[in-house]
């Protein structure tokens, strides 16, 4: 076996030893650790991710000497790998953007349980991504959450504390979802390693038995997942956890851990169960309605908040509901897109939230739009960080939202019947509802500010504007390299079942 | 339905409860009520994980005189998955707690929906 093929157990392990051992360093050396770290697991995944592009294959990692159907395993493949350099690379850029802000914001002595915190997600979402096993899954969504809810009441105020126990209800009521749908899983099939999984779920679909109960078992896979992914009528806690918290808690929140919950969902449904499974009990049709709705109704909540940071927060309901909408056709097509699409939200929206705060630090701590008036030019590194990201989610060409737009509608096309109508109408309007919240937002930060106020100037530091910089170039990346993303994408999908 | 208590008793205990649960942490309004719902929650998946694995008449796998035929034990993959999650339930329960105390120390409630009042009362 090469070598480079301990990169997934080498690098979930490496999460764990810094995140505990930031627990007892100073909060200096432990926000150094967690950028190192981010930036030593993107390398050595991109080498990953190299290696299995070149082999053309993906490959089941052993924990221990057990073989399967006893044993735990990882599986890698490219898309594993592709992703698990994304999820590094925008947390690398969200804790180097928001290191200041945070230094500002959390409690001297608490700035290392933070960056535990951090290392212990990116260790929780990359376990997410390798895990060949359900109950590996099920754990790791669990610290997840807990992260998570740490995370949130970092800054510690009424807001995020009462976010932070709204999110840990919400949350709570998905595992315990989860947890009953692994059981019910383990009840039918005996197994709990993913391929043995898929193999007696296949036999138990063609043999017709436990239609109901095999329904009620991905159906609850699904409920429990969308509502830890803030899916649109479970989203309540959302626009206060991202809005008041720091911003790079914002920025990981949104992009990476609501984006893991999807990812596991995805493995769920493609690997464990089988596409064609859950298009016979039409339970992606349940996905594709509901994604349709937040498409709408998240662009909606966005453009009637008056707030900067609570736009940005509802405008994740609206693209969460975008990859819903694209898993739930149920095809390879809308696979892809839902995928790429998912890699494109997560740069542009952890890199408009942290060019958000830059821009309200701008504007004397204000995020009010009649306040930001001129802050893209007080701060002109965040205004084109904000403006290329929000240009992005709302499709301008060249950049990623556009190619993933044009996906979405190819893969309707593909589709054909209702469901291409319905899809394509729910992209019109939302993009319309984009174009109307983003670019007037990006209008705002150029105007002429309001006449007799004077602005003290802002330094947002060294740090966070190589963040930015980071941000922009990811962001153009992610559309220019289209081409070989998407291709990576769609084998990846092929070796993925 | 008596067929059904005798031979599935576990089972429908379990659903009882998870029900009780789950709408104890979804609508109750106060705070600690909720974390009880949660628990009786999780509890009642554990019940019914380790009524899954249990097989009448065996006993826990551990070898005991030399008997080492796999008659003789009773699934212990349910009661290993069902220890994995009392440990994440406690871990959960333990922070919800130290959530619950920080909101009352600051509101001086445990009401969820007089919380959030007081909250957007702060921010005018």
């Amino acid at each position: 076996m090469p070598f480079v093929r301990n990169v997934p157990f080498f690098s979930i392990m490496l999460c764990m030893v810094c995140g505990i051992s930031s627990a007892m360093l100073p909060g200096k050396i432990a926000r150094r650790l967690t950028v190192m770290l981010s930036l030593a697991v993107a390398v050595m995944n991109a080498f990953l991710l190299a290696h299995l592009v070149s082999a053309g294959e993906s490959y089941h990692y052993l924990m221990g000497h057990f073989e399967a159907p006893w044993g735990n395993e990882l599986r890698a493949g490219p898309l594993e790998a592709l992703l698990a350099v994304m999820m590094s690379v925008v947390l690398l850029l969200s804790a180097l953007g928001g290191m200041r802000k945070m230094g500002e914001q959390v409690d001297g002595k608490k700035q290392n349980i933070v960056c535990t915190m951090l290392d212990l997600m990116l260790a929780a979402t990359l376990s997410m991504l390798y895990t060949n096993d359900l109950f590996t899954g099920y754990v790791f969504i669990e610290i997840m959450t807990l992260g998570s809810c740490a995370l949130i009441m970092s800054r510690q105020n009424g807001r995020t504390m009462v976010s932070a126990m709204r999110y840990m209800i919400m949350s709570l009521l998905g595992s315990g979802m989860v947890l009953i749908a692994i059981m019910l899983t383990y009840t039918l099939t005996g197994h709990l390693l993913m391929e043995n999984i898929r193999e007696a779920i296949t036999a138990l679909y063609a043999s017709g038995q436990y239609r109901t109960p095999l329904t009620v078992t991905i159906g609850l896979f699904f409920v429990g997942l969308g509502i830890k992914s803030a899916l649109f009528p479970f989203h309540t806690w959302l626009a206060d956890a991202y809005g008041y918290s720091t911003p790079s808690a914002s920025a990981v929140l949104s992009s990476i851990v609501s984006k893991a919950y999807i990812l596991l969902l995805l493995k769920i449904f493609v690997r464990m169960v089988g596409m064609d499974v859950v298009r016979g009990l039409h339970l992606n049709d349940l996905l594709f309605g509901f994604g349709v709705i937040a498409m709408v109704m998240g662009s909606l909540s966005a453009m009637h908040s008056h707030d900067l940071r609570r736009m940005v927060a509802y405008s994740s309901v609206a693209q969460i509901g975008y990859l819903f909408a694209g898993m739930g056709l149920g095809i390879d097509a809308g696979l892809v897109a839902a995928l790429y699409h998912l890699m494109v939200h997560s740069a542009a929206k952890s890199s408009l939230f942290i060019s958000s705060s830059a821009l309200a630090d701008a504007s004397q701590g204000s995020k009010r739009f009649s306040d930001l008036r001129g802050a893209g030019k007080r701060n002109p590194v965040a205004g084109v960080c904000f403006s290329i990201s929000a240009m992005s989610l709302v499709g301008i060409p060249v950049l990623g939202g556009f190619v993933s737009k044009l996906y979405f509608s190819e893969a309707a096309f593909a589709y054909g019947g209702v469901h291409m109508w319905v899809l394509l109408l729910a992209l019109v309007i939302s993009t319309l509802l984009n174009v109307l919240y983003f670019m007037k937002t990006v209008i705002t930060l150029y105007r002429v500010p309001q006449e007799g106020r004077l602005y003290e100037p802002a330094n947002h530091g060294a740090t966070a504007t190589v963040a930015m910089c980071g941000f922009v170039a990811l962001n153009l990346l992610m559309g220019i390299l289209a081409q070989p993303i998407v291709t990576i994408l769609r084998d990846g999908l092929g070796l993925f079942v | 339905m008596r067929e059904l208590l005798s031979s599935h008793l576990e089972e429908v205990v379990a659903v009882l409860l998870f029900g009780v649960g789950f709408t104890t942490l979804l609508l109750n309004r106060n705070l600690i009520k909720k974390i009880i719902g949660l628990n009786i929650m999780d509890t009642a998946i554990y019940l019914m994980f380790t009524s899954v694995g249990y097989v009448t008449g065996r006993t826990a796998p551990i070898s005991q005189g030399g008997v080492d035929v796999m008659q003789t034990y009773i699934n212990p993959v349910p009661s290993g998955l069902v220890l994995t999650g009392i440990v994440v339930s406690v871990s959960v329960t333990a922070l919800m707690l130290s959530l619950t105390i920080r909101l009352y120390r600051r509101y001086h409630t445990l009401d969820i929906d007089r919380i959030t009042l007081l909250m957007k009362g702060e921010d005018e």
